[in-house]
């Protein structure tokens, strides 16, 4: 079916056109202006950060070098010629790769622990009081932003060194991540239940108890299982600062300069973020489907 | 209604749906199990790494008295130097970002399906991505620190090079979940493919993109922040310093400032992003 475009006269058109050509070059006015801005950006913050294009021209070499000598072993070999030699501290630093999991498992369960707790007086609908639960939010916003490693340097003067100052570390800034996670979580659940239990007279507890956790108990989980991948990964660099796990290890090799050491033990932490991740990419997505059949 | 119909309406419910009532044995036996051995490991994780009542009573005091210590936070006369050191540390975690996003862009596509490259590509962008990101920015850091020396440049590297993991890794996924329409419209007017990414794709994935981008650039400047504890430049440098020396009223000035930093990017970012793409949510 052939349709006719009813073409208007030009002396019609005509404002239109200019109209729409104002608009465009507004735009592209609006875009240019933005992409100056960018540049200069670019330009101080490179010029704050000490960027040398140049340096890094000249010393990009040490990178792909740095990268190949670490597997290779002492004696010259490349690593794979001697796995045994490559892996010979395999027995302690499974040992500190252990620890390292129980690190970020129990930083990860207390701080849930804790979010759990604080995360329904952090949510606008379950909240008895604006004040109650603006110092709710503002702590957790304080966990979250300082990052964990400044708690774990403060908490290994405070607590000596070793993991504990690494677990309370994770505990404190997973309880800041999640309970605003929770709270969202809590303040997007159906009210219908919990008009349903106040009707009958339950308390505050019973409330949560029967009208809230069902609905948001396999979104916690899931977050909270999210949350152990990454605190395994930011207890790996624990040791750094003297807080327990891998850490130690690997910042070790890499000042002392014992090449393929360095490999070794990034290859086993990469293992084990790769296996924790799919392990609990499962869990998480049968805890979705377990949600969606219900 | 009486309250005896409501007893029988009970016993009925009871009755027609159990599993309501009472779950049934099966996922009470596995529920409990579940939780039994999540409590044994508890346990022996608080064993194994030396949890103590003692310990934890003592260092609960060293904090209160170091938190007596922090008031009232001052600079100690290096308000100046601490204030170059935090521009410094966001100059870090912009270009970090920055950088990171622009080399992702194109990864992003190879490792998502059907857009550059075959399942070869994809494949082994995937397990790039992944291997890269397996490793702490802190680690990056330390490496980056051989090939360009101490300093900002090395952090603003390892931020880079962190990134570019995480951000091939979302934008391949945005790139997954287009709608696949103005792509096979694009087709059937004769574009190719780099056609139909530039009108079909693009468009759909820039939100996403740019909201992921400026996310990402927030969190940066908290890991910028402490990247400077192993020489790499920023304020972290400063932090650890004073932390060591138990300066605790610098600490606390430090903290605050980091803490007012976070806040402004944070309210500047979430402009940016309503001016660029919209006040609606994207889905991240």
């Amino acid at each position: 079916m052939a349709t006719a475009v009813t073409r208007l006269p030009d002396h019609q058109i005509a404002p239109y056109l200019a109209a729409y050509d104002r608009e465009q070059a507004a735009k592209s006015r609006a875009g240019l202006f933005g992409l100056a801005l960018l540049l200069v950006l670019i330009l101080v913050a490179s010029h704050v950060a000490e960027v040398e294009p140049a340096k890094f021209a000249a010393n990009i070499h040490q990178f792909t070098s740095y990268i190949a000598r670490i597997f290779y072993l002492d004696n010259g070999q490349f690593v794979l010629t001697d796995p045994a030699e490559w892996f010979w501290g395999w027995r302690k630093w499974l040992v500190h790769i252990g620890d390292t999991l129980l690190i970020a498992y129990l930083g990860t369960l207390l701080g849930a622990i804790a979010a759990f707790l604080v995360c329904f007086a952090a949510s606008s609908n379950l909240a008895r009081n604006p004040a109650s639960r603006f110092v709710a939010r503002r702590l957790l916003e304080f966990c979250r932003t300082v990052p964990e490693l400044v708690f774990a340097l403060v908490f290994v003067v405070a607590f000596g060194l070793g993991p504990m100052p690494g677990v309370l570390a994770i505990a404190i800034h997973t309880f800041g991540a999640l309970g605003k996670l929770f709270a969202e979580v809590v303040e997007n659940i159906d009210m219908k239940p919990v008009d349903g239990a106040i009707a009958t007279g339950a308390g505050r507890w019973q409330v949560i108890r029967y009208a809230v956790v069902p609905q948001v108990l396999s979104n916690f989980a899931s977050y909270s299982l999210l949350r152990f991948e990454i605190n395994v990964r930011g207890a790996s660099v624990m040791g750094f600062v003297g807080a327990g796990g891998i850490g130690q290890e690997l910042i070790e090799a890499v000042r002392k300069f014992y090449y393929s050491d360095v490999s070794a033990i990034l290859l086993l932490i990469i293992a084990t973020v790769m296996v924790i991740d799919l392990v609990t990419e499962r869990i998480r997505h049968r805890l979705i489907a377990g949600e969606a059949r219900r | 209604m009486n309250p005896k119909a409501s007893l029988l309406d009970r016993d009925s419910a009871r009755r027609n749906h159990p599993g309501l009532i009472r779950p049934s044995p099966k996922t009470r036996i596995v529920t409990t199990l579940v939780l039994a051995a999540m409590l044994a490991l508890a346990l022996f994780a608080l064993a194994r790494l030396e949890f103590s009542f003692a310990r934890i009573g003592n260092g609960l005091g060293q904090l209160a008295t170091f938190l007596g210590l922090m008031l009232p936070p001052s600079a100690g006369g290096h308000a100046g130097l601490f204030l170059k050191s935090l521009g410094e540390t966001v100059a870090i975690a912009f270009l970090g970002t920055l950088l990171a996003a622009t080399i992702a862009l194109p990864l992003g596509f190879m490792a998502a399906q059907g857009m550059i490259g075959g399942r070869a590509t994809r494949f082994l962008t995937r397990r790039f991505s992944d291997t890269i990101r397996g490793v702490d920015t802190l680690i990056w850091a330390l490496i980056w620190i051989n090939v360009v020396g101490l300093g900002p440049f090395a952090g603003v590297l390892a931020i880079m090079t962190s990134d570019i993991g995480s951000f091939t890794k979302l934008f391949s996924e945005a790139v997954e979940a287009i709608d696949r329409k103005p792509a096979e419209g694009v087709t059937s007017t004769g574009g190719n493919r780099l056609h139909v990414m530039r009108f079909g794709v693009l468009p759909q994935v820039m939100p996403v993109l740019i909201s992921q981008t400026l996310y990402y650039f927030e969190s940066n400047t908290r890991s910028a922040t402490i990247i400077g504890i192993v020489g790499a430049g920023g304020i972290g440098l400063h932090l650890a310093e004073m932390i060591r020396t138990f300066e605790w009223d610098r600490v606390a000035f430090i903290i605050l400032l980091i803490l007012a930093a976070v806040a402004v990017i944070d309210f500047v970012s979430s402009r940016l992003r309503i001016r660029l793409i919209g006040a609606r949510r994207v889905e991240a």
